[in-house]
């Protein structure tokens, strides 16, 4: 296919071949505008013994880039796995496409979290919609089907003119290409917060099952196995700084510039997962890779260093939608919808007809070779001889220096904890209602009801409950269920915590539903590692989140770092976001958030203590940001998830809703709108009514008790010693109009005003 | 009144999947020999008014702000009438 304007360019052109590279060492190169430093420059070529040629730049500008190499962060994360609790259900660790867990009967499921920051600030709904086609190439490449997605959201000021320039982009291109892909969007997260104005966090996950034997991995091994290169042909998108080195060796043949947007197909996605799904069936391939950040750089070479020999690629046989690209460009493409599979030869007929099938494009492009060596060739002449492990495996690692910003201290003093308190029961009220309609607290429903929640029929819970759940089979009625939580004001406030804290969160939610906490997926979300003070966060960030994994016994399977998302020299708040998965024997016993019988008892699980540094009440009562955030108290995370597991398990509640940001009083709220009752609460002894109703202690849920259930319940707390407080009763129906949330001696709110506050925010803002 | 003929085409190196399934449809229908198709939208714009060079501005930031996304698509400003032709130049 040519554009309008565009001859083919003859060939060979001005090739800058390995031999060409030998023969002129001293040819100026653009690493620089590549994004490359002098020493890595440098680096190169002493990897290579020559300068070298512009394939061969280009493909270490990219994998070396902080994105695919994680140069500034690996020192980090390696915690990860030295800290990794045993866990028999670890099937597959951190370093492959995603991890995978044994969740029994003799299913495995895979799960990631992704960012799509970037892209999606530039043009929301193609880089929303790509963030979900890419996550889920991740999981289908590990042998799974993906069954579900998840998105956690983080936008600039909800009244910001920009953020409805995003959000609502984002949204649709979510539930675009979620929605054509026919996979249920069960939850995640949407945040507002000056700090992320003008760099939005849209991570997404996805969810995968597979049976244990239909595990693949990313490794190119058997000496003449053939490469194949199948899906969307490659065209010039999400072509970043590689159009430099583009501008060097095109005359005035190609485009003008070279967008860093990739536009998605879902339609295409959606056959290249049923077409890879056949493919595993019949066991025919030894190796698979998606095609994501980096493209086929990333893939030939990462899939040639895991494996045992070399690679021998010919690059002109790539299907190309522009036939201008040069080899630069098609190596570096991050054109959407593609996989590379490495296939034994007596197979590579079944492949073809397989994908011919499905109407996907498919091409021998290579083949696996006995050196040590990947080689690409253009029109047979040599324009790549490098070790592919130097070029995916063994990038530059940096010791980034760290130092605790001088702010942190003056910022833990501000204590939140000092700011004035509402005085009477008329300013308390007046206090909830501004707080449920706040747009962190408000209803999310504007936006979860554009995601199709239940296409397959097999969710089980999804947004507004604590986690999504899926069910995965449909004769035992086993699920697993899904939440991802972070809070960019804990973090700020104390990063080693405010990780923790986010996993405690996720994990707690999982276990509110009554499902089993297994294993942990992140999306590291920071500023630029070059500021000491960012480093720093990102350093305790970690650590506290490695130190958390080991307590709870829940391993970190992978995930994703997106750095530099950043203004100026102003960071966004340090924003781990981490996604827990867990696994319910039987679905049917799952515990939602809704409040639905009257009469039955409410109890609240945990220690209150007066705790509002970053708070959601400090937020929006005073816009306040400082003093400590919640305690953590891991073995009390644990203690409570194993109640909430038992009880959910024995029949002993029927309703429970995790107590985070909001604190008690937000919980009722929503479970009482979603249960359409009311609720009257008794501020127990030896708490104020305010700290009773906004602190933010972690730790905690409320309980819809039955009365049948009341002794046995209290006394399994008892017996375990998880602190348990009667704080009231489910009383009113809302279709009687008699529904209200009432403290006693403090305030009445109608469900109809709670209602109202809770729900017609996120609309008003964004109509 | 002077109509306005806008054209916004995704870039060309921009994947045009609506594009790629009219080009798969067309030899299935019996019709060979088109190598690509790429789809694009064409806005038809009543001015009320002159059409002077302000009107012509104006419209070229409409276009550019809302009729396209310039980050994916280029556009193209016609002007349709004869008479309006007349007042441009």
């Amino acid at each position: 296919m040519l554009h309008s304007s565009g001859e083919r360019p003859p060939y060979p052109r001005n090739l800058d071949t390995v031999k060409h590279a030998t023969e002129t060492p001293d040819v100026e190169q653009p690493w620089s505008e590549l994004g490359l430093k002098q020493d890595e420059y440098e680096r190169i070529r002493e990897i290579l013994g020559r300068r070298p040629t512009g394939a061969e730049l280009a493909m270490y500008s990219v994998m070396w880039s902080e994105h695919c190499s994680y140069k500034s962060s690996k020192v980090h994360l390696k915690q990860f796995g030295e800290k990794a609790p045993e866990n028999d259900a670890m099937l597959v660790g951190i370093g492959e496409n995603a991890g995978v867990v044994d969740v029994g009967q003799g299913y495995a499921v895979t799960f990631k979290v992704e960012s799509h920051n970037h892209p999606s600030y530039i043009e929301p709904y193609q880089g929303a919609a790509t963030g979900v086609g890419g996550i889920v190439r991740d999981i289908l490449a590990m042998g799974a089907r993906p069954v579900a997605v998840m998105d956690p959201l983080r936008f600039g000021a909800a009244d910001h003119p920009d953020t409805k320039r995003v959000l609502p982009g984002v949204v649709a291109g979510i539930g675009g290409y979620g929605n054509c892909l026919g996979l249920p969007n069960i939850g995640g997260e949407v945040v507002f917060d000056d700090c992320y104005q003008g760099n939005p966090l849209v991570n997404a996950l996805c969810v995968g099952v597979m049976k244990h034997e239909d595990i693949h991995l990313a490794k190119a091994s058997g000496t003449g196995n053939k490469v194949i290169l199948y899906g969307a042909r490659t065209g010039g998108d999400g072509i970043g700084g590689v159009s430099v080195l583009a501008s060097e060796t095109f005359e005035s043949t190609g485009p003008a510039k070279r967008p860093a947007v990739q536009v998605g197909d879902p339609f295409q996605e959606k056959l290249l997962i049923e077409c890879t799904l056949e493919i595993f069936k019949e066991n025919l391939v030894a190796g698979i890779q998606d095609l994501g950040g980096a493209g086929l750089s990333c893939a030939t070479s990462e899939l040639a260093s895991a494996g045992s020999g070399g690679m021998r690629v010919e690059l002109d046989t790539v299907p190309l939608r522009d036939a201008t690209l040069s080899p630069e460009e098609i190596l570096m493409s991050e054109s959407q919808e593609r996989m590379c599979a490495i296939v034994e030869p007596d197979k590579v007929d079944r492949f073809l007809e397989i994908c011919e099938k499905w109407d996907v494009i498919a091409t021998v492009i290579g083949e696996v070779t006995e050196g040590d060596r990947l080689e690409i060739f253009w029109h047979g002449e040599q324009i790549v001889d490098v070790p592919p492990r130097s070029v995916a495996h063994e990038g530059p690692t940096y010791h980034r220096p760290y130092e605790r910003p001088s702010w942190q201290d003056a910022l833990q003093a501000d204590d939140a904890n000092k700011l004035p308190r509402p005085a009477s029961g008329a300013e308390l009220k007046e206090q909830v209602l501004k707080l449920v309609a706040s747009p962190n607290q408000a209803s999310k429903s504007w936006i979860t009801d554009q995601y199709d929640r239940f296409v397959q029929g097999n969710t089980v819970l999804a947004q507004p409950e604590d986690s999504g759940m899926i069910r995965i089979d449909a004769d035992t009625n086993l699920g697993v269920a899904v939440a991802t939580d972070g809070n960019g004001r804990y973090a700020k406030l104390d990063p080693y915590a405010g990780a923790q804290l986010a996993l405690a969160e996720a994990y707690r939610n999982v276990a509110t539903t009554g499902a089993k906490p297994l294993a942990v997926s992140d999306c590291l979300n920071f500023g630029s590692p070059e500021d000491p003070a960012v480093m720093w966060q990102f350093a305790e960030a970690t650590r506290g989140l490695a130190d958390a994994c080991q307590t709870l016994g829940t391993p970190v399977t992978g995930g994703n770092v997106s750095l530099y998302n950043q203004t100026g020299e102003t960071a966004i708040h340090p924003t781990p976001v981490v996604a827990v998965l867990g696994v319910i024997d039987d679905v049917t016993r799952r515990t939602p958030v809704a409040f639905k019988e009257e009469g039955q008892l409410l109890y609240l699980l945990g220690d209150t203590k007066e705790e509002f540094g970053g708070s959601a009440w400090s937020q929006v009562i005073h816009g306040h940001l400082g003093g400590l955030p919640p305690a953590v108290d891991l073995e009390r995370e644990r203690l409570l998830a194993e109640i909430l597991i038992s009880a959910s398990r024995d029949g002993m509640i029927d309703a429970a809703h995790d107590l985070s940001d909001g604190g008690l009083i937000q919980a009722v709220v929503e479970s009482c709108l979603r249960g359409g009752t009311g609720a009257r609460l008794v501020v127990p002894d030896g708490l104020d009514a305010f700290t009773f109703l906004f602190s933010e202690s972690a730790g905690r849920a409320v309980v819809a008790v039955p009365r049948s259930e009341e002794l046995r319940f209290t006394d399994m707390c008892g017996a375990r010693g998880l602190p348990v407080t009667r704080i009231g009763v489910v009383d009113g129906a809302e279709s009687d109009s008699n529904a209200v949330v009432d403290v006693q001696g403090e305030f009445v709110l109608s469900l109809a005003e709670l209602r109202t506050a809770h729900e017609e925010t996120i609309p008003a803002l964004l109509v | 009144m002077a109509r306005v003929v806008v054209d916004v085409m995704l870039k060309p190196e921009i994947l045009d999947p609506q594009g790629q399934a009219v080009q798969r449809a067309l030899p299935r229908l019996g019709f060979e020999g088109i190598s690509d198709v790429r789809q694009g939208k064409r806005f038809e714009l009543e001015v009320d008014g002159p059409l002077d060079e302000a009107a012509l501005a104006r419209i070229h930031e409409m276009a550019e702000t809302f009729l396209a996304n310039t980050v994916i698509e280029d556009f193209v400003v016609k002007v349709e009438e004869a008479e309006a032709v007349k007042v441009e130049s």
